[in-house]
């Protein structure tokens, strides 16, 4: 069992929890990610590393509540503990030699993207922090990413903080005023990373992307990750648990990425209305 | 007084349009008068042929004698001598091609049950029982067991015998390996695998899930832990695809991710956390013991149509004769002689179709079997919503990767010396699927005994 040692919310649909593991914080890097099951008979989840402490044996993740098992782990108050929590898993993010970067996040994307923009900025590079949300009750981290980024830009679909409109289209203005990145690191749902590497591959920058279909073992035994790279021309299949999650985001072919995401969306959605039931709460309208 | 009898004793089972649709144990076992009656079988041959034909050796022949005068538990302590685990290969063993394949009464006739009349002894040992084993006392050293299939148990419990103090490390939630995330409840009850597992704990050995080694720790750092040696059983885990276009559809699943759904998420149960399709028409690619499992939690979880591609003929495949047979009675349709070649999507990405090719069997290939050769222009689609491949695996090379100096063979399997296990770095060992690939529960037992024995003789300098 692995307990709970603080729990914060960050907005109403997104939650912070520091973890007692210590195992996985002796070796986590940014990039990497664990898998949890918050009671016996649950379901396995992937959720990024957001944070360690290596003296205090400690984990931070940083999750949105979209379904059952995020729901369910939302209910689980500070001093409880998660039933299984294995990691960490995957490739840590590459930022050997980089020396400016623009990070992008998208939504709960931002948990994901900011320890990756943190060890940049450890490592001397100068960071421009690209991050989207709806709207301003949904902005998280925003200290955080101010401390470590050069330049800070907030977007929202609605205008109700920092400025009106998508990531790319801050990230175009940046890119056509004539920025240079060694790197951009696009992080968050699909569609974004989609048009990020479209974008960046007009200005040729490489893009690294996170991948993050579904999982189930996340230790390359079930193949349920899988996704496609274009190489080349030639299609070549990843197991993004163990080969990734960070993929070259020109060679991802993202809309077979998309549908194999939707492949439980019935489901899913039955699941959660169910737990939301148990919990006598309503579905936040439509996920 | 032998019994002549030609045939075996048959085995009491549910009825198949019963149990194609429940996940409750498909052979329900002999009774004590017909496990007497299949024992009296046996001609206790001199040469002892069925002896030679099982993988570990068990003095089939003597604990068969106990059986027929109905001495159960001394059978057992028989079997026990040199099996780890007499439940699970009592179930599962391939005997027709082991024990059963090499007695003498299946000349003329069939051969004697030995595999039924082993689950026979197991089963009457598990439940009558009493004491529960003791904890020996220890003897100081300490030994790690990457894995907690049939090789890391069985080399776990031989070494916390002998007083070792073992701590198992396994990545997944669950202990057991292949036999609680691979094979189904239907054939193997997963309470079984938790008491052989129970048994270790009382024994001392530790068992630390959630682990994977090469992440959390390195072999280097368990060594350096203190663990004096370590013994890798960390199986043949990757799946393999064929490369055909349509295969990463949904809808598509490998054999893998179809049974870890399916048993060890439960996903069986109703009202479990774990989704997974109901499919209507489901192909299943492969012809071994994996593919028939796939087919028939297919069929249990409800499909009208389940059907197994196989581009070789009947008597190639490779899957347990009883395992067919219980699948055909189950109405799984065989498809021989076929090779998919793609697999058809619609609109929304999903799998609405399997296009094969029919096959013949050309001259025999490296692995002796013929090789199957397509039909030119003989293309089919076959109606499906759901493809489930089980074309083999081989083994993860997580442990290759982080481990300095250990060498394996081109396609990922441990180098090992045969006699000891041991493998091309100091103090560690390896056994089961990840040095032989994808094989059998009782080589791998086997194998960690082997490892254990070898990893005994190291530590206390003891010839035993
Ligand atoms: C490598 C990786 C890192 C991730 N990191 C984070 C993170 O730091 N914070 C965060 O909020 N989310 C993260 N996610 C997504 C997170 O795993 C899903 O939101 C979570 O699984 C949803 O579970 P649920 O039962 O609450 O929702 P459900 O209703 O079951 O699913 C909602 C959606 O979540 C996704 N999902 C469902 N089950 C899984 C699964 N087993 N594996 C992966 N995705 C699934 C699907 O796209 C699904 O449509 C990450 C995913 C991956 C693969
Ligand atoms: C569906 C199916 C049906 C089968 N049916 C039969 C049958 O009827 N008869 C038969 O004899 N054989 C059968 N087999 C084969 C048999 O199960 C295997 O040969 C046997 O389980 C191999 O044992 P093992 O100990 O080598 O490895 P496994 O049973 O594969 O166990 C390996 C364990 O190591 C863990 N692991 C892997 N990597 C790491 C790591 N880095 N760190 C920590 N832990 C790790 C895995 O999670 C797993 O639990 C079947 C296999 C499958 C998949
Ligand atoms: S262990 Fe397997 S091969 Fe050996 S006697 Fe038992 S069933 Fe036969
Ligand atoms: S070969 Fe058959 S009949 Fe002979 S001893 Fe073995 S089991 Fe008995
Ligand atoms: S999650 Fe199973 S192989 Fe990646």
């Amino acid at each position: 069992m692995y307990r709970i040692l603080k729990k914060q919310a960050l907005n109403s649909t997104v939650t912070l929890m520091e973890i007692d593991a210590p195992a996985v914080a002796r070796k986590a890097e940014p990039g990497q990610f664990i898998i949890l099951r918050v009671d016996e008979g649950g379901e396995r989840i992937p959720l990024t590393v957001a944070d360690f402490d290596r003296e205090k044996g400690s984990v931070t993740i940083i999750f949105q509540i979209v379904g059952a098992t995020t729901e369910k782990l939302n209910h689980l108050n500070e001093g409880e503990s998660i039933q299984d929590f294995v990691g960490p898993l995957g490739v840590p993010t590459h930022m050997e030699g980089l020396k400016k970067v623009a990070v992008v996040g998208g939504g709960v994307g931002c948990a994901i993207a900011y320890p990756v923009a943190k060890k940049l900025c450890q490592q001397g590079a100068e960071v421009h922090s690209i991050v989207g949300f709806r709207s301003q009750e949904l902005v998280i981290l925003e200290e955080e990413f101010r401390a470590v980024s050069k330049k800070y830009f907030p977007m929202t679909d609605d205008g109700s903080y920092g400025e009106r409109g998508l990531v790319t289209d801050a990230l175009r203005r940046l890119l056509e005023n004539g920025e240079q990145y060694d790197q951009v690191i696009a992080i968050g749902p699909l569609i974004m990373m989609k048009f990020v590497t479209k974008l960046t591959k007009e200005f040729h920058i490489p893009t690294t992307v996170s991948m993050n279909p579904i999982m189930i073992d996340g230790t390359g035994m079930c193949g349920g990750c899988r996704l496609s790279l274009i190489q080349d021309g030639k299609r070549v299949t990843k197991f993004a648990c163990v080969d990734g999650p960070d993929f070259d985001g020109f060679e991802v072919d993202f809309d077979e990425a998309m549908a194999r995401g939707a492949m439980y969306k019935e489901f899913e959605r039955h699941a959660y209305a169910e737990t939301c039931n148990l919990f006598q709460k309503e579905v936040a309208g439509n996920a | 007084m032998p019994n002549m009898s030609l045939k075996k004793n048959e085995m009491p089972s549910q009825e198949p349009y019963v149990r194609n649709k429940n996940f409750q144990e498909v052979a329900l076992g002999y009774t004590a008068e017909q496990a007497v009656d299949e024992a009296k079988r046996c001609l206790d041959c001199k040469n002892r042929p069925c002896v030679s034909g099982c993988p570990v050796n068990i003095a089939i022949p003597d604990f068969i004698k106990h059986m027929a005068q109905g001495e159960f538990e001394e059978a057992y302590q028989v079997i026990a001598q040199s099996s780890a685990l007499p439940a699970v290969c009592g179930r599962v063993c391939p005997q027709e091609s082991q024990c059963e394949q090499k007695c003498v009464r299946g000349v003329k006739g069939e051969p004697v049950g030995i595999g039924r009349l082993e689950r026979f002894a197991a089963d009457w040992h598990n439940a009558h029982a009493t004491e529960a084993p003791a904890r020996p006392a220890s003897n100081g050293h300490k030994v790690a067991v990457v894995g907690s299939g049939p090789s890391g148990l069985t080399c776990a419990g031989d070494l916390a015998r002998l007083g070792y103090e073992v701590t198992v490390f396994e990545a997944l939630h669950t202990a057991g390996g292949v036999l609680v995330y691979g094979i189904p409840e239907f054939r193997l009850p997963k309470a079984i695998v938790q008491k052989e597992i129970d048994g270790l704990k009382a024994m001392g050995v530790k068992i630390k899930t959630n682990m994977v080694i090469g992440r959390a720790l390195s072999v280097d750092e368990l060594l350096e832990q203190g663990f004096e040696a370590v013994f890798i059983g960390s199986g043949a885990g990757l799946p393999r695809f064929m490369n055909i276009p349509g295969e990463n559809l949904k809808g598509v699943y490998s054999a893998n991710e179809f049974l870890t759904r399916v048993n060890l998420m439960k996903a069986y149960l109703p009202g479990s956390d774990t989704p997974i399709q109901r499919a209507k028409r489901v192909a299943v690619v492969g012809g071994g013991n994996v593919a028939m499992d796939a087919a028939r939690c297919a069929k249990r979880l409800g499909a009208e149509e389940v059907y197994i591609v196989y581009r070789r003929s009947e008597k190639e495949l490779p899957a347990r004769a009883e395992e067919v047979e219980h699948a055909k009675e189950e109405g799984i349709i065989f498809k021989l002689l076929n090779n998919p070649a793609r697999i058809l999507g619609d609109e929304s990405g999903s799998v609405c179709g399997m296009e094969c090719l029919e096959m013949t069997l050309g001259e025999p290939d490296a692995s002796g079997r013929r090789r199957p050769v397509e039909k030119v222009g003989s293309e089919f689609v076959l109606d499906v919503d759901c493809v489930i491949m089980a074309i083999g695996t081989s083994p993860n090379p997580l442990i290759k990767s982080t481990t300095e100096g250990l060498e394996t063979q081109k396609w990922g399997g441990i180098v090992v010396e045969e006699e000891t296990g041991l493998t091309s770095r100091e103090n560690v060992y390896a056994g089961g699927d990840a040095v032989t690939g994808a094989a059998t529960v009782i080589l791998a037992m086997g194998a960690g005994k082997t490892a254990a024995k070898a990893i005994h003789e190291k530590l206390s300098g003891e010839n035993c």
